[in-house]
Protein backbone atom coordinates (compact mmCIF):
# COMPACT_ATOMS: atom_id res chain seq x y z
CA UNK A 1 0.00 0.00 0.00
CA UNK A 2 1.23 3.49 -0.83
CA UNK A 3 1.11 6.33 1.66
CA UNK A 4 1.22 9.75 -0.01
CA UNK A 5 2.42 13.00 1.58
CA UNK A 6 1.78 16.53 0.33
CA UNK A 7 2.86 20.17 0.74
CA UNK A 8 4.72 21.01 3.96
CA UNK A 9 4.29 17.47 5.27
CA UNK A 10 6.10 16.17 2.17
CA UNK A 11 8.83 18.76 2.68
CA UNK A 12 9.25 17.97 6.34
CA UNK A 13 9.53 14.22 5.66
CA UNK A 14 11.71 14.86 2.60
CA UNK A 15 9.76 12.29 0.59
CA UNK A 16 6.43 12.19 -1.20
CA UNK A 17 5.44 8.59 -0.51
CA UNK A 18 6.12 5.37 1.37
CA UNK A 19 5.38 1.82 0.33
CA UNK A 20 4.14 -0.01 3.42
CA UNK A 21 2.72 -3.39 4.39
CA UNK A 22 0.87 -2.81 7.67
CA UNK A 23 -0.08 -5.80 9.85
CA UNK A 24 -3.64 -7.15 9.86
CA UNK A 25 -4.63 -5.29 13.04
CA UNK A 26 -4.22 -2.00 11.16
CA UNK A 27 -7.81 -1.84 9.94
CA UNK A 28 -8.68 1.84 9.45
CA UNK A 29 -7.08 5.06 8.25
CA UNK A 30 -6.64 6.13 11.90
CA UNK A 31 -4.95 2.80 12.71
CA UNK A 32 -2.60 3.28 9.76
CA UNK A 33 -1.65 6.81 10.76
CA UNK A 34 -1.02 5.67 14.37
CA UNK A 35 1.08 2.77 13.09
CA UNK A 36 3.10 5.04 10.77
CA UNK A 37 3.66 7.58 13.55
CA UNK A 38 5.01 4.88 15.86
CA UNK A 39 7.61 4.00 13.26
CA UNK A 40 8.67 7.54 12.34
CA UNK A 41 9.44 10.31 14.84
CA UNK A 42 9.42 13.05 12.22
CA UNK A 43 5.98 12.00 11.02
CA UNK A 44 4.73 11.70 14.61
CA UNK A 45 5.87 15.27 15.33
CA UNK A 46 4.38 16.60 12.08
CA UNK A 47 1.04 14.94 12.89
CA UNK A 48 0.91 16.28 16.43
CA UNK A 49 -2.24 18.31 15.67
CA UNK A 50 -3.97 15.37 14.08
CA UNK A 51 -7.38 17.06 13.77
CA UNK A 52 -6.14 19.54 11.14
CA UNK A 53 -5.38 16.76 8.64
CA UNK A 54 -7.70 15.17 6.13
CA UNK A 55 -7.24 11.75 4.61
CA UNK A 56 -7.92 10.20 1.23
CA UNK A 57 -8.22 6.56 0.27
CA UNK A 58 -7.67 5.90 -3.42
CA UNK A 59 -8.01 9.61 -4.25
CA UNK A 60 -11.30 10.18 -2.37
CA UNK A 61 -11.45 12.18 0.86
CA UNK A 62 -12.79 9.90 3.60
CA UNK A 63 -13.44 10.04 7.36
CA UNK A 64 -10.51 8.78 9.49
CA UNK A 65 -12.46 5.72 10.67
CA UNK A 66 -12.73 4.41 7.09
CA UNK A 67 -11.60 0.77 6.70
CA UNK A 68 -8.49 0.19 4.62
CA UNK A 69 -9.66 -3.10 3.10
CA UNK A 70 -8.61 -3.24 -0.54
CA UNK A 71 -7.05 0.26 -0.57
CA UNK A 72 -4.11 0.88 -2.89
CA UNK A 73 -3.21 4.30 -1.52
CA UNK A 74 -3.80 6.47 1.51
CA UNK A 75 -2.97 10.18 1.37
CA UNK A 76 -2.28 12.36 4.39
CA UNK A 77 -3.44 15.88 3.55
CA UNK A 78 -2.35 18.97 5.50
CA UNK A 79 -4.91 21.82 5.65
CA UNK A 80 -5.60 22.96 2.11
CA UNK A 81 -5.56 26.57 1.01
CA UNK A 82 -7.72 25.83 -2.01
CA UNK A 83 -7.69 27.51 -5.38
CA UNK B 1 -14.36 16.83 -20.30
CA UNK B 2 -15.78 19.15 -17.66
CA UNK B 3 -12.92 19.41 -15.20
CA UNK B 4 -9.33 20.00 -16.27
CA UNK B 5 -6.49 20.02 -13.75
CA UNK B 6 -3.46 21.01 -15.78
CA UNK B 7 0.15 22.17 -15.35
CA UNK B 8 0.59 24.39 -18.40
CA UNK B 9 -0.99 27.78 -19.00
CA UNK B 10 -4.21 28.21 -20.97
CA UNK B 11 -5.82 30.88 -23.10
CA UNK B 12 -8.87 32.11 -21.13
CA UNK B 13 -10.58 33.60 -24.18
CA UNK B 14 -10.04 30.57 -26.39
CA UNK B 15 -11.29 28.26 -23.63
CA UNK B 16 -14.46 30.33 -23.23
CA UNK B 17 -15.08 30.51 -26.98
CA UNK B 18 -14.79 26.76 -27.20
CA UNK B 19 -17.14 26.36 -24.24
CA UNK B 20 -19.74 28.70 -25.80
CA UNK B 21 -19.52 26.97 -29.16
CA UNK B 22 -21.35 23.98 -27.68
CA UNK B 23 -24.25 26.10 -26.41
CA UNK B 24 -27.69 25.50 -27.92
CA UNK B 25 -31.02 26.68 -26.56
CA UNK B 26 -29.51 28.65 -23.68
CA UNK B 27 -29.45 32.38 -23.09
CA UNK B 28 -26.61 33.01 -20.68
CA UNK B 29 -22.94 32.23 -20.30
CA UNK B 30 -20.73 33.40 -17.44
CA UNK B 31 -16.96 33.14 -17.15
CA UNK B 32 -14.70 33.89 -14.21
CA UNK B 33 -10.92 33.81 -14.49
CA UNK B 34 -8.70 33.81 -11.40
CA UNK B 35 -5.33 35.50 -11.94
CA UNK B 36 -2.10 35.26 -9.92
CA UNK B 37 -1.91 38.44 -7.88
CA UNK B 38 1.18 40.31 -6.80
CA UNK B 39 0.47 43.62 -5.09
CA UNK B 40 2.65 46.54 -4.02
CA UNK B 41 1.95 45.71 -0.35
CA UNK B 42 2.50 42.00 -0.81
CA UNK B 43 4.74 41.36 -3.79
CA UNK B 44 5.36 37.79 -4.87
CA UNK B 45 7.62 36.46 -7.59
CA UNK B 46 5.63 33.26 -8.13
CA UNK B 47 2.78 31.16 -6.75
CA UNK B 48 3.27 27.43 -6.43
CA UNK B 49 0.11 25.35 -6.37
CA UNK B 50 0.56 21.78 -5.28
CA UNK B 51 -2.16 19.20 -5.74
CA UNK B 52 -2.94 15.52 -5.83
CA UNK B 53 -4.25 15.53 -9.39
CA UNK B 54 -6.57 12.54 -9.15
CA UNK B 55 -8.08 13.75 -5.88
CA UNK B 56 -8.41 17.35 -7.13
CA UNK B 57 -10.19 16.14 -10.27
CA UNK B 58 -12.59 14.00 -8.21
CA UNK B 59 -13.35 16.75 -5.70
CA UNK B 60 -13.81 19.49 -8.29
CA UNK B 61 -16.08 17.22 -10.32
CA UNK B 62 -18.24 16.68 -7.21
CA UNK B 63 -18.48 20.47 -6.70
CA UNK B 64 -19.28 20.92 -10.40
CA UNK B 65 -22.09 18.37 -10.30
CA UNK B 66 -23.64 19.97 -7.22
CA UNK B 67 -23.64 23.35 -9.00
CA UNK B 68 -25.20 21.89 -12.15
CA UNK B 69 -27.96 20.26 -10.07
CA UNK B 70 -28.60 23.19 -7.76
CA UNK B 71 -28.85 25.88 -10.46
CA UNK B 72 -30.08 23.67 -13.32
CA UNK B 73 -27.06 24.67 -15.39
CA UNK B 74 -26.94 23.48 -18.97
CA UNK B 75 -23.18 23.04 -18.58
CA UNK B 76 -20.29 23.93 -16.29
CA UNK B 77 -16.59 23.63 -16.97
CA UNK B 78 -13.64 24.23 -14.67
CA UNK B 79 -9.99 24.61 -15.59
CA UNK B 80 -7.51 24.66 -12.70
CA UNK B 81 -3.75 24.87 -12.99
CA UNK B 82 -1.10 23.59 -10.64
CA UNK B 83 2.68 23.96 -10.55
CA UNK B 84 4.65 27.23 -10.59
CA UNK B 85 2.63 30.22 -11.78
CA UNK B 86 3.77 33.79 -12.39
CA UNK B 87 1.94 37.02 -11.46
CA UNK B 88 -0.59 37.96 -14.12
CA UNK B 89 -1.04 34.40 -15.36
CA UNK B 90 -4.46 32.74 -15.18
CA UNK B 91 -4.78 30.23 -12.31
CA UNK B 92 -8.23 28.92 -12.96
CA UNK B 93 -11.42 29.51 -14.90
CA UNK B 94 -15.03 28.70 -14.17
CA UNK B 95 -17.58 28.76 -17.01
CA UNK B 96 -21.32 28.22 -16.76
CA UNK B 97 -24.18 28.04 -19.21
CA UNK B 98 -27.83 28.37 -18.24
CA UNK B 99 -31.16 29.32 -19.71
CA UNK B 100 -31.10 32.71 -17.94
CA UNK B 101 -28.38 34.93 -16.50
CA UNK B 102 -29.40 34.55 -12.83
CA UNK B 103 -28.59 30.86 -12.75
CA UNK B 104 -25.42 31.31 -14.81
CA UNK B 105 -24.10 34.01 -12.41
CA UNK B 106 -25.20 32.17 -9.27
CA UNK B 107 -23.73 28.90 -10.52
CA UNK B 108 -20.39 30.55 -11.24
CA UNK B 109 -20.37 32.33 -7.86
CA UNK B 110 -21.26 29.12 -6.03
CA UNK B 111 -18.53 27.22 -7.87
CA UNK B 112 -15.97 29.90 -6.99
CA UNK B 113 -16.98 30.01 -3.33
CA UNK B 114 -16.74 26.23 -3.03
CA UNK B 115 -13.51 26.00 -5.00
CA UNK B 116 -11.95 28.62 -2.71
CA UNK B 117 -12.62 26.46 0.33
CA UNK B 118 -12.88 22.87 -0.88
CA UNK B 119 -10.58 22.48 -3.87
CA UNK B 120 -7.70 20.35 -2.62
CA UNK B 121 -4.73 22.57 -3.40
CA UNK B 122 -1.83 23.84 -1.35
CA UNK B 123 -0.43 27.28 -2.10
CA UNK B 124 3.10 28.43 -1.56
CA UNK B 125 4.15 32.01 -2.22
CA UNK B 126 7.61 32.80 -3.52
CA UNK B 127 8.90 36.24 -2.55
CA UNK B 128 12.27 37.99 -2.68
CA UNK B 129 12.80 36.76 0.92
CA UNK B 130 12.08 33.10 0.26
CA UNK B 131 8.95 31.00 0.07
CA UNK B 132 6.26 29.95 2.49
CA UNK B 133 3.03 27.95 2.58
CA UNK B 134 -0.16 30.00 2.69
CA UNK B 135 -2.60 29.43 5.56
CA UNK B 136 -6.32 28.92 4.80
CA UNK B 137 -8.28 32.20 4.75
CA UNK B 138 -11.31 32.51 7.05
CA UNK B 139 -13.05 34.97 4.67
CA UNK B 140 -13.28 32.22 2.05
CA UNK B 141 -15.13 29.94 4.47
CA UNK B 142 -17.53 32.80 5.28
CA UNK B 143 -18.21 33.35 1.56
CA UNK B 144 -19.13 29.71 1.19
CA UNK B 145 -21.49 29.76 4.18
CA UNK B 146 -24.10 31.87 2.39
CA UNK B 147 -24.91 28.90 0.14
CA UNK B 148 -25.52 26.71 3.17
CA UNK B 149 -28.00 29.21 4.61
CA UNK B 150 -30.12 29.62 1.47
Amino acid sequence: MKVLYFAWLRERLDRSEDEVAPPAEVETVTDLVDWLAQRDEVLAAALEKRSIFKFAVDARIVPPQTPLAGADSVAILPPMTAG
Amino acid sequence: MSVEVITGSFDPGAAYSEFLAGARGIGAGVVFTGVVRSTHERPITALILECYVELATNEIEAIRRSAVDRFALAEAHIIHRHGRLLPGEPIMQVMTLAEHRGAAFDGAQYLMDYLKTDAPFWKKEETADGSKWVEPVAADAVARLRWEQT
